[in-house]
């Protein structure tokens, strides 16, 4: 009796432990929730079954910042998962950390296959590249702000709901019809204030946020955004919150919520937002540009890329990596980026993603949604409009967010905020440079 | 206190191996990551530790140049401050009042001590739902009834105010059941005696049973402001993240917002040794001149 439990025990262990054998499991830690969350896990599900040789398994280790905390951990631990979805503003961080992370180039040149860089649009592959074009992190989720609007209060306050505004002056005057007329209580809000305001306005308009190509050029880089186009832009802001026409409703997503209840008439905030708040909204609103400064030369340039890309660690064995390789090929594939667009409000990283969504007829039947791709293909982004990419951004971030509300209080002048901004984030970089010597 | 007995053993290893897994559980659980925190907290380095340099007290220097740490220790005391005294002040109001009824007391004590079991997070995300600037049943009301403008993500003042009330909250069920255990220690010929004499409820309360009560007063003060300093962690992150404009940065936020949000790992160590240096002098004081005035 006691031999044939062991044997059935002993059968039972090799059954389930003889796939292992032939199947490399390759770990991808990820930030994503809800929809997000099934979609990587429904790509993950179709890349195995689409082959044999390789089980990429998805592990949801909480929010972008948790994520990353949790992989950089696990690497001093010396247990690094072998693919970690890292957020945009950790990018410096990670390509700092030479030696701990394998560059995409090098993974695609050491197991013999090809990423095409060209095949993705320019923002988001210049922004994840090294000063030489070569990919270092897997570009993957990627949204942009756009300005949304609520096209019946636009009605109510007399103006074209067709005709939104283009530059921050129009916002400034609708906003005055809206708040006159009493067609919404609150005017215009946006979410993610220092990401849309300043770093992708600075793009927007195309002027400098840090010196060395917006920290592109190495970790030597000072924070220039209190030059006067940023400043007569946060003071335009600082003026409408003071007359009531601008309402801050805090630092991330919170305001987006405003918006889609009907209270506010217009909010800026990233692309991705598009589901929740079409689920939501129980008006008819429109998706159009991001306003942009009238007087700043060359403006509109083009907008920068959020959202977070993938990271490969070192030291991991060579069927691994072909496994990962072969993994981010299937990533990119014009099919699986369309759904993933068209699905979570994301923007294709590739033109044939775009191309093939556009031939579905999805953007007919959702106005709107090719607004985030059409202004990051706007122009071919320059030294001040790839992105910003510096150390202990998220920290330089808060500090920004910090003089900002000071400013929508009245408590700081723009210039005088701004400045201090500066002066606090090049604190922040000489110390990451001081780290990373 | 002279007259206190002692019994000795006389076996020299029994002790020490009754005590072994105590020792061996604060080694490895306190001391070793305090020391680690220490050796850290003299370091530079990046992120994923690739590049390490010693720098002695560099980190320590750059803190207390840095005006907003300052800043953070007076909002860390500010915010102690308010939750202490606002705590401690509704507890024995609620613990007087349930003392003083006597019909429906067992009800009364179950209903107040009931938010105790609410998780510090789960309190905050319940009262930041209620005062949340866009959708808060509460903001809705004080916009409606009083024609308030409630945004504590942009007010410091009204940050405070939430932050203190979702942490007081949750403690006034503590505060309570200590209060209401020394109240009903209190004899109650004492306050019988002062009734015959003409004494009203807020006389008696004032004169003979406050003061009886003091060494209870002294040790939640200490267990309160220690609750405000390291357990309003959840409540902070849950609601408002330290803002407005740091408002509500309090020192156990900021070790967490600058080294597992920011990655600054030398920096948030130095950080907590500091903070480790004020829950050591915070313990002696307790130990030292409060412990032995508290009557069990």
């Amino acid at each position: 009796m006691r031999n044939k439990l062991f044997a059935v025990l002993l059968g039972l262990g090799l059954a389930s432990a003889s796939p292992a054998y032939a199947v490399t499991e390759i770990q991808l830690w990820h930030a994503f929730t809800s929809t997000n969350n099934d979609q990587i896990n429904l790509i993950a599900k179709e890349f195995n079954e689409s082959q044999s040789e390789y089980k990429v398994v998805p592990v949801f280790k909480g929010g972008y910042a948790d994520t990353m905390s949790a992989g950089i951990a696990a690497y001093r631990a010396h247990n690094a998962p072998d693919i970690l979805q890292v957020f945009e503003v950790g990018t410096a961080t990670m390509m700092a950390a030479k030696g701990a992370i394998l560059p995409v180039y090098k993974l695609m040149q050491e197991t013999g296959n090809r990423l095409d860089m060209s095949a993705f649009l320019p923002a988001v592959a210049s922004y994840y590249s090294d000063q030489q074009g070569r990919p270092i992190s897997m570009p993957f989720n990627s949204s942009t702000p756009v300005f949304y609007y609520n096209k019946e209060a636009f009605k109510k306050a007399g103006i074209d709901p067709n005709n939104p505004p283009k530059t921050w002056d129009d916002v400034a005057i609708d906003a005055a019809k809206i708040k006159g007329t009493g067609a919404a209580t609150c005017a215009f809000t946006t979410a993610w204030d220092v990401w849309i305001q300043l770093e992708t306005m600075s793009a927007w308009d195309n002027v400098q946020f840090a010196t060395l190509d917006n920290g592109f050029g190495g970790l030597g880089a000072k924070l220039t955004f209190n030059n006067p186009t940023m400043v007569n832009h946060v003071a335009l802001l600082g003026q409408m919150a003071k007359d009531g026409r601008f309402t801050y409703a805090g630092r991330t997503t919170e305001p987006e919520a405003t918006f889609y209840s009907g209270n506010c008439a217009m909010l800026t905030t990233s692309s991705a937002a598009y589901g929740i708040i079409k689920a939501h909204a129980k008006f008819d609103f429109g998706v159009s540009e991001l306003p942009y400064d009238a007087e700043a030369p060359g403006a509109p340039q083009n907008t920068i890329i959020g959202g977070a890309s993938l990271w490969v660690f070192s030291g991991k064995s060579k069927e691994k990596y072909q496994g990962i390789a072969k993994f981010f090929q299937f990533l990119s594939s014009p099919k699986i980026q369309a759904r993933w667009h068209q699905v979570t409000g994301y923007v294709p990283i590739t033109k044939a993603g775009y191309e093939l969504t556009k031939q579905e007829g999805y953007y007919e039947k959702n106005p709107g949604t090719d607004i985030a791709v059409k202004e990051l293909l706007l122009k071919n982004p320059t030294k001040m409009s790839k992105g910003v990419r510096l150390g202990y951004m998220p920290q330089i971030r808060n500090v920004i967010d910090e003089e900002l509300e000071a400013v929508w209080t009245g408590k700081k002048s723009a210039k005088a905020a701004l400045d201090e901004a500066v002066q606090r984030g090049d604190a922040l970089l000489r110390k990451f440079q001081r780290e990373n010597r | 206190m002279a007259a206190e007995k002692r019994t000795y053993f006389p076996t020299g290893w029994l002790p020490y191996l009754l005590v072994a897994p105590q020792l061996a559980i604060t080694l490895v659980f306190f001391m070793w990551p305090a020391g680690q925190a220490m050796w850290q907290s003299m370091l530079l380095q990046n992120a994923f530790g690739t590049n390490v340099q010693f720098v002695w007290f560099d980190n320590f220097k750059e803190l207390f140049a840095d005006p907003r740490y300052l800043a953070s220790f007076r909002t860390t005391a500010e915010f102690s401050l308010l939750v202490a005294v606002s705590g401690i002040g509704v507890g024995l109001l609620l613990a007087a009042c349930c003392d003083y009824v006597l019909r429906g007391a067992k009800l009364y004590q179950t209903l107040v001590i009931w938010p105790y079991a609410v998780a510090p997070a789960v309190a905050a995300v319940l009262w930041s739902f209620i005062f949340a600037p866009s959708l808060g049943l509460a903001t809705y009301l004080l916009k409606a009834w009083f024609g308030y403008d409630w945004n504590y993500l942009l007010y410091s003042g009204q940050a405070m105010t939430l932050v203190v009330i979702a942490s007081t909250w949750r403690q006034i069920s503590y505060n309570f059941l200590f209060f209401l255990a020394g109240l009903q220690s209190i004899p109650r010929s004492l306050t019988e005696a002062a009734a015959i004499d003409g004494a009203g409820p807020v006389k008696r309360f004032a004169t003979i049973v406050f003061p009886l009560l003091s060494p209870t007063t002294f040790f939640l003060l200490v267990v309160n402001v220690v609750y405000a300093f390291f357990e309003t962690f959840g409540v902070i992150d849950a609601s408002t993240q330290g803002g407005p404009i740091e408002a509500t940065q309090i020192l156990v936020y900021k070790v967490y917002r600058d080294g597992f949000q920011g990655l600054d790992l030398s920096g948030s160590a130095a950080q907590s040794v500091v903070l480790m240096a004020i829950v050591i002098s915070l313990t002696v004081i307790q130990f030292r001149y409060i412990e032995r005035r508290v009557q069990y």
